[in-house]
């Protein structure tokens, strides 16, 4: 097992090398630079090359690249163009309030998922069925981001019972932690329950067809055949097996989940890493963009590690490391 | 087709589409007014006249959502055709020749389905500065590498037939091998594909646009016509009510009708 994990964050070097690569020359070899955007046009010609200077924008970008790298080995990701601190913190500051939502949001579509696609599968061709098969392709064919204004049109604009921008209210800035951990989950109640709808619609689908396809093995005959009651064939014969590519879909439906959070970030105004990201990149602070792009790609190689790790935990016939 | 006429989502999906391209074509045709060209005071809500309201400047929606259907699913259908000639080359060369190629080009796609790929299109929108031809060649060039791998696993079970190798006994080249032989074998799951794919393009074709990074405004898409839909939420819901309602409707047909075709192809499941 440890040689397998070992083997695995290896593999993760050149992989990671060829995202940055890849982002880095995307970034760079388009026409004009930052300075174009936040140089007052008054300013002299020297001027403007002694600012790209300091930035290094003035070298070959293959030698940008190796500077950027060398860099980021120290674990220095530069500085933001703008507020001038470096990216690292700038992300560090972010980071939490994307993970909490995501991590929430996993938590509860694996929750909800789960029981979901079972019955689903059991009482395929049912009433039950038919209406969750509706559900799950509408939920799959909504734009995250018309979903979220719908929700927010809804519940924010027309009930009022949620807040539709933000993540705390001003107004309670010097409350106690526990109002604020509160006015925190206020907040948060309609981006959640934006990306708990979208990941669940794909989540319990894969659920379901693992279910069917392990109910028709032979075991589930037999275990049928000996008697047993439907309950114990279900959830202990059938669900065991049917939740291994659950594991997997997980770890894989990350990067996906990634790219709907920073959407959702944008509409709600969450204060995370992916509305942090596309302010980057609107206003192309370099630095900023590859610190972004990087942490996510790093995040989701190791969901999918993760994920490997929990097949090979929850299925005992698969044996990584030994060949 | 008995199979796809028996289910009932997947005829339903064929119904829609079949709406959407007739909008789409007829846009010119049946739009009551010029999608382009402010016809009314801004933001009057759905009434006889207007079927869907006007939107924050006074043009009419119904108009500009007819015509959003025309770019929307023509922004879909090219993306898809690139991602699609993108992933068959790709796939191909690597599950025909093996090796060193085939370990190369499939890391290649490994690095690729790491990116949160919003990242890379994004980026690449602003850097290329935005517009639809951009938007089309954007969302192809990266949503080709589920493609890439499916052709790879056709073309790794097909070369193993005997007709290929009966194709290289009376002397037919690798290219006409790989394209006259072995490809149409492997057109049926390109079909579910390419279909599957349509709705996602046109998923991420109206978050860009609706990010402002897409289709540009005054040309209607139904995502650019969501981008200031959220400023005018309280007073005129109806501008953010519709145009996503279509992106939905023609999404959803396309995965009815791409899921009916899978069920058609593989007759096990």
């Amino acid at each position: 097992m440890r040689k397998f994990v070992i083997r695995r964050l290896l593999q993760l070097i050149p992989l990671l090398i060829g995202i940055s690569l890849i982002s880095f020359f995307v970034i760079h070899l388009a026409p004009g630079d930052p300075t174009n955007l936040f140089v007052d046009p008054s300013v002299q010609p020297e001027e403007l090359a002694r600012i790209r200077a300091n930035f290094g924008l003035d070298k070959p970008v293959i030698v940008q690249y190796f500077y950027w790298l060398k860099n980021v080995l120290r674990g220095d990701f530069g500085t933001s163009y703008f507020t001038g601190k470096p990216v690292v913190l700038e992300i560090a500051e972010r980071l939490p309030a994307t993970l909490l939502l995501m991590v929430s949001s996993m938590l509860i579509t694996l929750i909800i998922t789960i029981p979901l696609g079972v019955y689903s599968a059991v009482k395929k061709g049912k009433f039950f069925d038919q209406f969750f098969t509706v559900f799950s392709f509408a939920g799959m064919a909504i734009p995250s981001f018309w979903l979220g204004l719908m929700l927010m049109l809804l519940f924010a604009v027309q009930l009022h019972w949620f807040p539709a921008v933000g993540m705390f209210s001003y107004q309670l800035k010097d409350a106690v932690w526990y109002i604020k951990a509160l006015d925190v989950m206020h907040h948060m109640f309609l981006p959640l329950l934006t990306m708990t709808i979208l990941s669940l619609a794909g989540m319990s689908r894969y659920q379901r067809a693992a279910m069917l396809e392990v109910l028709k093995e032979e075991y589930i005959k037999t275990a049928r055949a000996k008697g047993l009651p439907e309950k114990v064939v279900i959830f202990k014969h059938a669900l065991r097996n049917a939740l291994i590519p659950t594991v997997t879909i997980l770890g894989l439906s990350l990067s996906g989940l990634f790219s709907g959070a920073f959407i959702i970030e944008t509409i709600f105004a969450w204060p995370g890493m992916g509305r942090l990201g596309v302010q980057a990149i609107f206003s192309r602070n370099y630095p900023l963009i590859m610190g972004v792009v990087m942490l996510s790609a790093v995040l989701i190689a190791l969901g999918n590690l993760l994920a490997d790790i929990g097949y090979a935990l929850v299925d005992p016939r698969i044996r990584y490391g030994k060949k | 087709m008995n199979q796809f006429k028996k289910n009932k989502f997947a005829i339903f999906g064929l119904v829609v589409l079949g709406l959407f391209i007739f909008l789409a074509v007829f846009a010119n045709v049946i739009s009551p007014y010029n999608p382009e060209s402010i016809v009314e005071s801004e933001t009057q809500p759905p009434s006889l006249k207007h079927w869907f309201g006007t939107d924050e400047i006074g043009r009419d929606i119904l108009s500009r959502v007819f015509y959003g259907s025309r770019i929307s699913l023509t922004v879909g259908f090219v993306a898809v055709v690139i991602a699609i000639i993108i992933g068959i080359v790709f796939g191909a060369l690597s599950g025909y020749f093996g090796g060193f190629l085939d370990t190369v080009l499939m890391r290649f796609v490994d690095v690729m389905l790491a990116f949160p790929s919003i990242f890379l299109i994004l980026t690449i929108q602003i850097m290329l500065s935005p517009n639809i031809y951009n938007v089309m060649i954007v969302i192809g060039l990266t949503s080709w590498m589920g493609v890439a791998r499916l052709v790879r696993g056709e073309f790794l079970t097909q070369k193993e037939r005997q007709y290929v190798e009966a194709a290289h006994a009376i002397g037919a080249s690798n290219l006409r091998i790989i394209f006259r032989h072995i490809l149409p074998n492997a057109i049926a799951p390109i079909v579910v594909a390419a279909t599957l794919g349509m709705a996602g393009a046109i998923l991420t074709e109206s978050a860009l646009s609706f990010l402002g990074l897409g289709v540009q405004p005054p040309t209607p898409s139904w995502g650019n016509m969501l981008m200031d839909a959220q400023a005018y939420m309280r007073d005129a819901p109806w501008i953010a009510i519709f145009p996503g309602l279509f992106i939905l409707l023609s999404v959803l047909s396309l995965y009815f009708v791409g899921e009916g075709l899978r069920q058609v192809f593989n007759p096990k499941e």
